[in-house]
């Protein structure tokens, strides 16, 4: 029971950092209709960048600068680079994101280094914030989860109680409305897209101290989020925010609890084939869920888009 | 009726005609004298390599630059084909298989894995395709290190090429015999390739590409045109696989992942979609740039990221296209004018891109060396990065190269504008 | 005369709202059937029921005798019914020639085929041929057909929607957005394409409605109040309150 607690949570903090990077995704799809391949590179970027200014200032600083950072660099791409593409058409788009991934990977590797850098959790938050049972919950980890939830509110708030807000709401259910009124001005394009890339720099501050922080962390965790929006629903933020939580658990609880095929395919009544190493067989009577649980993500996605070719929520075509 | 409708009618009604099969020929002849020109075993493995990515950038081109798909994914199709391929040089059948038929196992291997997953994914163009693509491609990718059996786990799995039937007494020992092959399956992967897109099916990819609703109106399933594109795209993924098998012996997890569906993708690109030969071009240069940057620098990868989001952003037509830009201009007989703008304008624009590369490396030296090592040889020409000379050369370079090349590009631009605007002729 | 179309109650709504409110049409054989109303009566969506781009809600809709319920756009298609667009809907990057082309093919049977060559079938290239002459555009074979203008690519999408041999046309406002010399030449495109055919055309200018129909109906909000012969329909008095008047004086 205690063990299923410790697993919630480890799968929360998954899973609203997954959120964080999905929800900026989310706005700049239901906007802008691009699909921000290096939307994980922004993550990245937020990472190195309170790294670097960590080391003059302080974690905290880090915390405050970098995101903003991120977000104006973001805006610059949309300003200097996605406008310029976006006459091309939508495929076009997307081979630029991806090749701007594949450029800020390499740019962070000339600045930064291939090798995973020291950026560490501030000493405040080290150590355990409290126990169930025998297991430490540690308080950074509890921090995360609070300033996630913190920053949800405020996204929230502004996206429900606000002009801008109700401009970029509207614009999620009906994209070709907001045009045609007008509201589509090319300032509000670059603010989301940078609005969107600064929640991913969020992300990065603060997961980069425990992910590690090193030049593949975006690769590492870019496919998992267009996993998230995609089993959620293009352009849907509750649906991303459903699909976030449903793959932190999942995961975690996969590697947390090694289910053994072997114990189920014995349950079913099957034969274990002797000597195992020789059978054709073996790879599957072998497999354990923490071996899987990295590919379960990608699995629902493949069923999903079988059966629910819109994602859980998903509402309007692509 | 116009002079090029007679022609195209006079082709349509002929047999093959020697233009139509022209360029074939002399790819062919080239293929063939390539090895005499290029003797050693290095520049045959590079040449090797080209054939490759030639047959899997065209296959790749299939989808994209023929019908609208953006894949993020088509490395497995190469890939499984690959791994089939290895396994069949293990079993004891292959001791009766002559080597140069086993690339048509890779490709029925890559036919049946896009038949599966086709079925699912070309339901939507665009967005949502690119999406499954890239999902299926992880899933793929990461099983290799699940299902050992087949994938081989972490180390892969290789195998011997030489062990199959002897080709009329040829046994594939060395890197040219291997080169021929590949280049034979290059040429008839190539040319069916070129024979698809000119097919209906092959036409009505086009189409659906560029309005599927369109098409749906013409009595076409826009689904069903894609799915015949994509598992005809998946075939010959599959021959590329099953020749990269042939040519390395060993296939790993690094065949299917996303890092390798990429690169096709770039190197599709950076040819240029609009145009089948596009592809060929794009991984002729592609591979040149590669081995030829990777020996010279560490930052290779960051030159070729920047050449190609510079691509996307500024010749979305990539090599192909740029070249073909210049059709107007010689069919007017008004190529001349252009030569001397641009060099005004190239020349100094090489130099600017030298200056900042030599800027670029510089820094890269000054923050990555080992401390104590501040020596490094750059063009040629060794020097001393703590010394403020080659910085100050480096800058000058780029900026003055970057200055001269904007104040000659109005008069490109007026030349170039010039160059495609027909004469006035008094009839 | 047999009946090529028959809508029997159809009915369609989008959310709580009743676009289409029980339409009941028959189409004879070899007709110029005209569907004229306000905007927004539901011309359009009558079209794209009929074509199946979208589900109807309730009725039957026959083409020829065979219910269409269900049947996808290019199912439709292959049983005999083509459509053009009220916004030019073609394919520009293709060439002109390309364009005509790809809506023979089907039609001459050549299917999802790989193993033919297009450039070596005479049926297909000639009768691309034919139809750029029946269309005029000839001359402009090998561009793009992106750059044709306005009044050109009207002509191509109707080349490209008579191609495949249909013999019911549905045309949406094929005259829309064409100067007055633009809309005559049009006109007299449609009348020479479509001998022999069945047309229905929905369409503003009462020019060329009391000029091309034989049988008019009027749409208003989603319910057929009259059809008949153009004099008929001009003479209801149920269509001039609600519609015709103005319009039909400034018609002639």
């Amino acid at each position: 029971m205690d063990l299923i607690l410790v697993n919630l949570i480890d799968g929360l903090v998954t899973g609203l950092l997954l959120f964080m990077l999905s929800a900026g995704l989310t706005l700049i799809f239901s906007m802008m209709g691009v699909l921000n391949f290096a939307h994980a590179s922004f993550y990245m970027l937020g990472a190195y960048f309170a790294y670097q200014i960590s080391t003059y200032v302080g974690f905290w600083m880090g915390l405050l600068i970098a995101p903003p950072i991120v977000g104006l660099v973001g805006a610059a791409v949309e300003r200097y680079g996605l406008r310029r593409v976006h006459q091309y058409g939508h495929v076009p788009e997307l081979i630029f994101t991806f090749g701007l991934a594949l450029l800020i990977e390499e740019l962070v590797k000339f600045i930064w280094g291939n090798d995973q850098i020291p950026y560490q959790i501030p000493e405040i938050l080290e150590g355990a914030a409290f126990s169930i049972s025998s297991y430490d919950i540690p308080a950074y980890k509890v921090f995360m989860i609070f300033l996630s939830l913190a920053i949800f509110l405020g996204l929230l708030y502004v996206l429900t109680r606000t002009r801008v807000g109700m401009i970029i709401q509207a614009a999620l259910s009906y994209p070709r409305t907001v045009e045609a009124l007008g509201h589509n001005v090319p300032l509000v394009f670059m603010g989301v897209f940078g609005v969107g890339t600064a929640l991913a720099g969020v992300a990065g501050v603060i997961a980069g101290p425990v992910l590690s922080t090193f030049p593949g962390m975006a690769v590492v965790l870019g496919s998992i989020v267009f996993v998230t929006i995609v089993i959620g629903g293009l352009g849907s933020l509750g649906g991303a925010l459903v699909a976030a939580l449903i793959i932190g658990w999942l995961t975690t609880f996969a590697k947390a609890y090694n289910v053994r095929m072997e114990d189920i395919l014995t349950g079913l009544g099957f034969n274990k084939p002797d000597p195992i190493w020789d059978s054709a067989w073996r790879d599957l009577w072998t497999l354990t869920s923490p071996q899987i649980a990295d590919i379960l993500p990608y699995l629902l996605m493949v069923l999903i888009l079988v059966f629910r070719p819109y994602g859980l929520f998903g509402k309007r075509d692509v | 009726m116009t002079d090029t409708a007679q022609t195209s009618q006079a082709r349509a009604q002929g047999g093959v005609t020697l233009s139509a099969a022209l360029p074939w020929i002399i790819a062919g002849l080239f293929l063939l004298v390539m090895p005499f020109i290029f003797q050693s075993n290095s520049a045959i493995t590079i040449m090797n390599q080209m054939a490759i990515t030639i047959i899997f950038a065209l296959s790749y081109n299939m989808l994209l630059g023929q019908g609208g798909m953006l894949s993020f994914g088509h490395a497995v199709y190469m890939g499984v084909g690959g791994f089939l391929c290895v396994h069949i040089m293990n079993w004891e059948i292959f001791g009766s298989l002559p080597l140069p038929i086993l690339p048509i196992f890779g490709g029925i291997f890559g036919l049946i894995l896009a038949l599966i997953v086709g079925s699912f994914s070309t339901r939507k163009a665009g967005t949502v395709f690119a999406m499954i693509s890239l999902g299926v491609g992880e899933l793929i990718a990461a099983c290799s290190v699940i299902i050992v059996v087949f994938f081989g786990g972490e180390e892969g799995i290789s195998g011997d090429r030489t062990y199959g039937l002897p080709f009329f007494g040829i046994e594939f020992l060395t890197q040219i015999e291997v080169y021929y092959l590949i280049a034979f399956w290059l040429l008839v992967s190539a040319l069916l390739m070129y024979l698809f897109s000119r097919t209906p099916i092959g036409r009505m990819a086009n189409a659906v590409r560029d309005n599927p609703e369109r098409a749906e109106f013409l009595g076409y399933s826009a689904r069903w045109v894609r799915f015949y594109s994509f598992i005809a795209a998946g075939f010959f993924a599959g021959i590329a696989g099953g020749l990269f098998a042939i040519n390395y012996e060993i296939l790993t997890e690094e065949n299917l992942n996303l890092h390798t569906s990429g690169s096709i993708l770039l190197v599709t690109f950076l040819g240029g979609v609009g145009f089948f030969f596009g592809p060929i071009i794009g991984a002729i240069v592609f591979t040149l740039l590669q081995t030829v940057l990777s020996l010279e620098t560490e930052l290779w990868a960051l030159y070729v990221g920047a050449l190609f989001v510079a691509t996307v952003m500024f010749f979305p037509g990539g090599l192909s296209g740029v070249l073909m830009m210049h059709g107007t201009p010689i069919k007017l007989g008004k190529w001349r004018m252009l030569v001397k703008p641009y060099i005004k304008v190239l020349v100094p624009a090489v130099l600017c891109i030298l200056g900042l590369a030599g800027f670029i490396e510089l820094m890269f030296h000054a923050r990555h060396a080992a401390i104590g090592e501040s020596e490094m040889t750059l063009f040629w020409t060794t020097f001393d990065h703590s010394n403020p000379m080659p910085w100050i050369v480096f800058a000058v370079l780029a900026l003055g190269g970057f200055w001269l090349a904007r104040k000659g590009s109005p008069e490109l631009t007026g030349a170039w504008h010039e160059a495609n605007t027909p004469d006035e002729v008094s009839e | 005369m047999t009946t090529a179309l028959e809508i029997t109650n159809l009915r369609k709504s989008f959310g709580q709202t009743e676009i289409i409110r029980g339409v009941n049409l028959e189409i004879k054989d070899d007709e110029r059937h005209a569907v004229i109303g306000p905007n927004g009566a539901g011309k359009s969506t009558l079209f794209n029921l009929i074509t199946g781009r979208f589900p109807q809600t309730a009725g039957v809709i026959q083409l020829h005798g065979k219910d269409l319920s269900g049947k996808a756009p290019y199912e439709i298609n292959r049983m005999g019914l083509s459509r053009s667009f009220q916004i030019t809907n073609i394919f520009p990057k293709m060439t002109v020639f390309e364009n005509v082309r790809c809506s023979l093919l089907w039609s001459l049977g050549y299917k999802y085929s790989f193993w033919n060559m297009v450039s070596k079938s005479r049926a297909l290239n000639e009768g691309a041929e034919a139809i750029l002459e029946q269309i005029n555009l000839t001359a402009r074979r090998d561009l793009p057909a992106g750059l044709l203008s306005y009044a050109e690519q009207r002509a191509l999408e109707i080349g490209i929607t008579i191609a495949g041999g249909a013999d019911v046309i549905l045309l949406d406002e094929p005259t829309a957005g064409m100067s007055h010399s633009e809309t005559d030449y049009i006109v007299e495109l449609i009348r020479k394409v479509t001998v022999g055919k069945t047309l229905v055309m929905v369409e503003h200018d009462m020019g060329v409605v009391f000029g091309l129909a034989d049988k008019i109906s009027v749409l208003v909000y989603g319910e057929i109040i009259a059809t008949g012969a153009p004099e008929e329909v001009r003479a209801n008095p149920r269509v001039q309150e609600a519609y015709l008047g103005e319009a039909m004086e400034a018609g002639h």
